[in-house]
């Protein structure tokens, strides 16, 4: 019952660089950034819930602005800076905003936590200490079907305490 | 042999996988690669009703990257979750139910080749006349959508009568008799199913899967693939979200599994959102009428609940379901005598099936707003007549449910307390308005799905010279924190801390089987099993410390990794030590522990559904402000007092009652699972109006409201240090606070969800124009009913078995439903 075996799709070489490392990655030229990330860079901390743009799963920073990764081809990423989940701790030290989502509910069945820890680190980036209307904001693109998001809100308040903090110590 | 302060539970503290989670390292089912894997997609039916002619796959196998095409005759097995509803194939036989029914399963190098070979598998139907309500289910018998049960269209009737309804409606003053319907909608757990299956290295197959209950996969798999049980590994990955969504028997889950055992490669395959749809097994849409009969004072005298609910176009839980919409009317309130009639039939839609409050919101929709319109009547404080008719606790409902403890009261009183509600209730200016509401819930099913004694929880336990301990269960992880409840609850036994002990769960290979994550019963079941595992170990470890210390057992400390006379803390070892004093005296040190339920009162027939060990309370106070011009409904605050017994872990507590409100507040405002029909000139084909998560509305950070939670700890024998559940029951309420609102604002009933602002419109004129300002169901159809089956209720001294029951039938009255 084996099919006699085909030329893949063409290929597309790109080179780009993820959470700071700079690589080349040769995939199906068809394929979205979303699933270049989980399936020929080996990151699969990005997640999906609908592929069409509609529920903020697979939220990335590409050159430092939140998108949807299933929303952007591959082929559109070459030259450019994409920064996912795996890219948040610095060594084995998580960063304030995932040691908030751990601490207080942030992150429940955790599979809208990816998407929604990057988008909120671009808001902390913007604007140092968000309100509770600029969090709500950034994020209402991001469902999450578990929490109802008010830990999720807290843990991005409690993640600028955090952040200041560290300033002070180092 | 401890002190009486709790060193983890009831401590606010990061949950055991918090870190994985926070840092994308979760493995959910589609983050699993293997050497070699190749991918299934299902070809599914266009057709919402249709005889399958022909399937000719020969097109597909021929298109380069096909590997194999699976067909019903592949795999001809039924199976479903119910043992009385075995009317699934993975792939169908000879006809399809509801547009989505799978026919094919087509295997190829990726999954993009899979999707393009899905239009070469030529498929052949004759279509068939289409059900789309269930009125027309229940007007036409033929042509029959299933055989196997019945009459007709109709999959399940019941009719159960508990005590002289004659006699309980003449003790009333006022009878009131109204119409609701609780509109389907769907789980949107964000994570899509999937599921990787492979062939071990010895030749087993192992399934990975998006799933809530891996017993019931791997029991169905064996079934369904005709191999031992003992030759297949079911391991349930983290779920991105379940909420009822994957506790059922997918297609592609035995699919993948036999693709993998015919080609010996990995097979892996992920549904779409669109697919996750028509999958389904969601909230099933039920129409209510409810008549209840009340004292001037308040008190029920008699209720009679009739519920039609649309099944969809398989069984799955639906005759659990469809008992569930009965089973808990009497648990919140007083209800001396009870009539439940309940009929569920088939439509050619998808399968419902469990979402989180399983069957239960919908009666307490209609009953709860029901009680506010009797409150108006009576001219009575809503609130107040709530407290006057609460259950008592340590009693017998009229349909024998044993309920124990109960902290609806004072769920109540907190709740109104920290509203303001007396300021507010009938106060606020037209347009803004509140609403108050009560439920319970489970805290897990009495009976396991299928009739066994076995016990429905174990949990074992590995100690060993590091001093760690790694705890194994059945229980699987969907969010909710349930591995967090077995460290926690085993840390708080053992005195050592919970990062100091490895959960390995989920896995029929490794793991003592749990029954699965639904009916809220894993922390009281794994949490009772995990123990009394633990209670087991540190006796073993007990006997020899105190030996070694030379003090009497019952002065012996387990707390901060040492175990040490309580009135010498310093005369000790640590923990690691003492385990390694065990292990030198006993051996290798393990323990077990398992959890059954206590025995129900219920002995008839059909009284399998609802008892629990323990029942949860809430109590919400919803706050609504209505723009007249446009209907627009806007929810700025609703306060939830929640009764979950003890609370393990305040943050998750905290998370499961803001999720529940969440999600209640979705399905009173906007979720829906509706249905439309393609033109003529194209199928005429019942479809999924919005198959979409941008269609589909669910509540976004902007439709959220503030919450303000509070916790009532009245701490159940029953229950692990008492705690009862805590996932599902918060959810109840909020759609008929919401409604009750609505009222209190504008002075119109919505007897229906989603309150859309079209239903608010309509209502308003109608109020405007002088009549009855409503919108909701005006009758209820003619049902077929059987005779009742007369179970006298404690107060006219019954026994819990039916009249005419025979005597024989009494120690075997049971029905296998969660």
């Amino acid at each position: 019952m084996t099919a006699t075996p085909q030329p893949q799709p063409s290929n597309a070489r790109i080179t780009l660089t993820v959470n700071g490392e700079e690589s080349e990655v040769l995939f199906a030229s068809y394929k979205t950034l979303l699933e270049v990330l989980r399936e020929d860079m080996n990151l699969p901390g990005t997640k999906h819930g609908c592929e069409l743009g509609e529920c903020g799963a697979c939220a990335v920073l590409l050159d430092g602005q939140p998108v949807l990764s299933c929303l952007v081809l591959g082929v559109e990423c070459d030259g450019r800076q994409v920064e996912t989940v795996e890219g948040l701790m610095e060594g084995n030290e998580l960063h304030p905003l995932q040691e908030a989502f751990a601490d207080l509910g942030g992150a429940q069945c955790g599979y809208c936590t990816p998407g929604i820890l990057v988008t909120a680190k671009h808001l902390l980036e913007e604007v140092g200490t968000p309100s509770r209307e600029q969090i709500r904001e950034v994020l209402a693109g991001n469902l999450c079907r578990c929490t109802g998001y008010l830990q999720i809100f807290e843990s991005v308040e409690e993640a600028v305490v955090r952040c200041g903090e560290r300033k002070a110590d180092s | 042999m401890k002190g009486s302060e709790f060193q983890v539970v009831g401590h606010p503290r990061r949950r055991v996988d918090g870190r994985a989670k926070v840092t994308g390292k979760t493995v959910y089912a589609d983050d699993i690669v293997m050497p070699r894997m190749v991918w299934m997609k299902l070809l599914r039916s266009p057709h919402p009703h249709a005889k399958i002619l022909s399937i000719d796959p020969s097109r597909a196998l021929a298109h380069p990257g096909v590997m194999l095409v699976l067909t019903g005759k592949d795999l001809t097995i039924p199976y479903g979750i119910l043992p009385v509803s075995q009317d699934e194939h993975p792939l169908c036989q000879d006809k399809v139910r509801y547009v989505g029914d799978p026919v094919a399963a087509i295997v190829a190098r990726d999954e993009l080749t899979a999707f393009e070979a899905m239009d070469l598998v030529d498929v052949k139907y004759e279509p068939l006349r289409t059900f789309a309500e269930p009125e027309e289910s229940l007007q036409h018998d033929e042509p029959r959508i299933h055989d196997y049960c019945g009459q007709g269209n109709i999959h399940k009737l019941i009719n159960l009568q508990f005590g002289d309804m004659d006699k309980g409606f003449g003790e009333a003053d006022e009878i009131f008799e109204d119409r609701f319907f609780y509109q389907g909608n769907n789980h949107l757990a964000l994570e899509q199913h999937a599921s990787v299956a492979a062939v071990d290295l010895d030749g087993k197959v192992t399934l990975w899967s998006s799933t809530q209950t891996p017993h019931y996969v791997h029991r169905a798999l064996a079934k369904a693939l005709e191999i031992p049980a003992a030759h297949i590994r079911v391991i349930a990955t983290s779920n991105g979200g379940g909420f009822g969504a994957k506790s059922d028997i997918f297609h592609h889950e035995v699919c993948a599994a036999k693709a993998a055992l015919v080609l010996g490669r990995p097979v892996k395959v992920c549904m779409t959102r669109e697919e996750v749809f028509y999958c389904h097994r969601g909230r099933h849409p039920v129409l209510m009428e409810i008549k209840t009969g009340v004292k001037k004072t308040g008190e029920i005298t008699a209720m009679h609940l009739k519920t039609l609910v649309d099944g969809g176009g398989y069984g799955s839980y639906g005759v659990a379901s469809t008992f569930y919409t009965g089973a808990l009317q009497t648990v919140t309130y007083d209800v001396p005598r009870y009539h439940f009639q309940g009929c569920r039939v088939f439509t050619n839609k998808p399968p419902c099936g469990p979402k989180r409050g399983h069957g239960t919101p919908q009666p307490r929709f209609g009953q709860e707003i029901q009680l506010d319109k009797i409150a108006e009547r009576l001219e009575m404080d809503p609130a107040d007549l709530r407290l006057k008719i609460v259950a008592k606790p340590n009693t017998v409902t009229a349909n024998y449910m044993r309920i124990g403890t109960i902290g609806l009261a004072e769920c109540i009183r907190r709740v109104v307390d920290v509203s303001d509600w007396k300021k507010r209730f009938r106060k606020l200016p037209r347009g803004r308005g509140v609403g108050i509401a009560c439920a319970s819930y489970l805290s897990g099913a009495g009976l396991p799905i299928y009739w066994n004694k076995m016990p429905h929880s174990g949990v074992q336990l590995k100690l060993d010279r590091s001093g760690g301990v790694t705890a194994f269960c059945g229980c699987t992880e969907i969010g909710q924190g349930s591995d967090d409840v077995l460290v926690g609850l085993v840390a708080e036994v053992l005195g050592i801390e919970p990062f100091d002990i490895r959960a390995v769960t989920a896995d029929t290979d490794l793991t003592p089987v749990d029954l699965g994550s639904y009916s809220s019963r894993v922390t009281l079941m794994m949490g009772n099993a995990a123990i009394q595992a633990a209670e087991n170990a540190r006796d073993q470890i007990a006997g020899v410390i105190a030996k070694h210390l030379e003090i009497p057992r019952n002065r012996l400390v387990f707390a901060d990794r040492r175990v040490f006379d309580a009135e010498n803390p310093e005369h000790g070892v640590s923990f690691q030590e003492a385990v390694c004093l065990s292990e030198a005296k006993l051996g290798t040190i393990g323990a077990v522990g398992s959890y059954t339920p206590p025995p129900s009162p219920a002995r008839y027939k059909g009284g399998g559904v609802g008892p629990s060990p323990a029942y949860s309370y809430s109590a919400a106070v919803a706050e609504v402000e209505i723009d007249e011009e446009t209907g627009w409904i806007s929810v700025p605050k609703i306060w939830m007092a929640h009764d979950v017994g003890r609370s393990l872990n305040p943050t998750l507590v905290r998370g499961q009652v803001e999720g529940s409100v969440y999600m209640g507040l979705g399905e009173a405002l906007m979720e829906e699972q509706t249905f439309r029909r393609l033109p003529s000139r194209l199928s005429n084909a019942l479809v999924h109006k919005f198959p979409s998560i941008l269609e589909y509305k669910s509540p976004t950070t902007h439709d959220m409201c503030d919450v303000v939670t509070e916790i009532i700890e009245d701490p159940d024998p029953n229950g692990p240090f008492g705690a009862k559940e805590v996932g599902q029951g918060p959810l109840l309420p909020i759609m008929p606070a919401v409604c009750n609102a609505v009222f209190d604002a504008v002075g119109v009933r919505i007897d229906e969800v989603p309150v859309t602002p079209e239903k608010v419109l309509k209502a308003l004129d109608l109020q405007r124009r002088g009549k009855e300002g409503r919108y909701g169901p005006e009758k209820f159809p003619d049902v077929p009913w059987p005779n009742p089956s007369v179970i006298p209720p404690p107060i006219e001294g019954g026994d819990g078995s039916a009249i005419d029951q025979p005597d024989s039938a009494k120690k075997k009255a049971k029905v296998n439903q969660p």
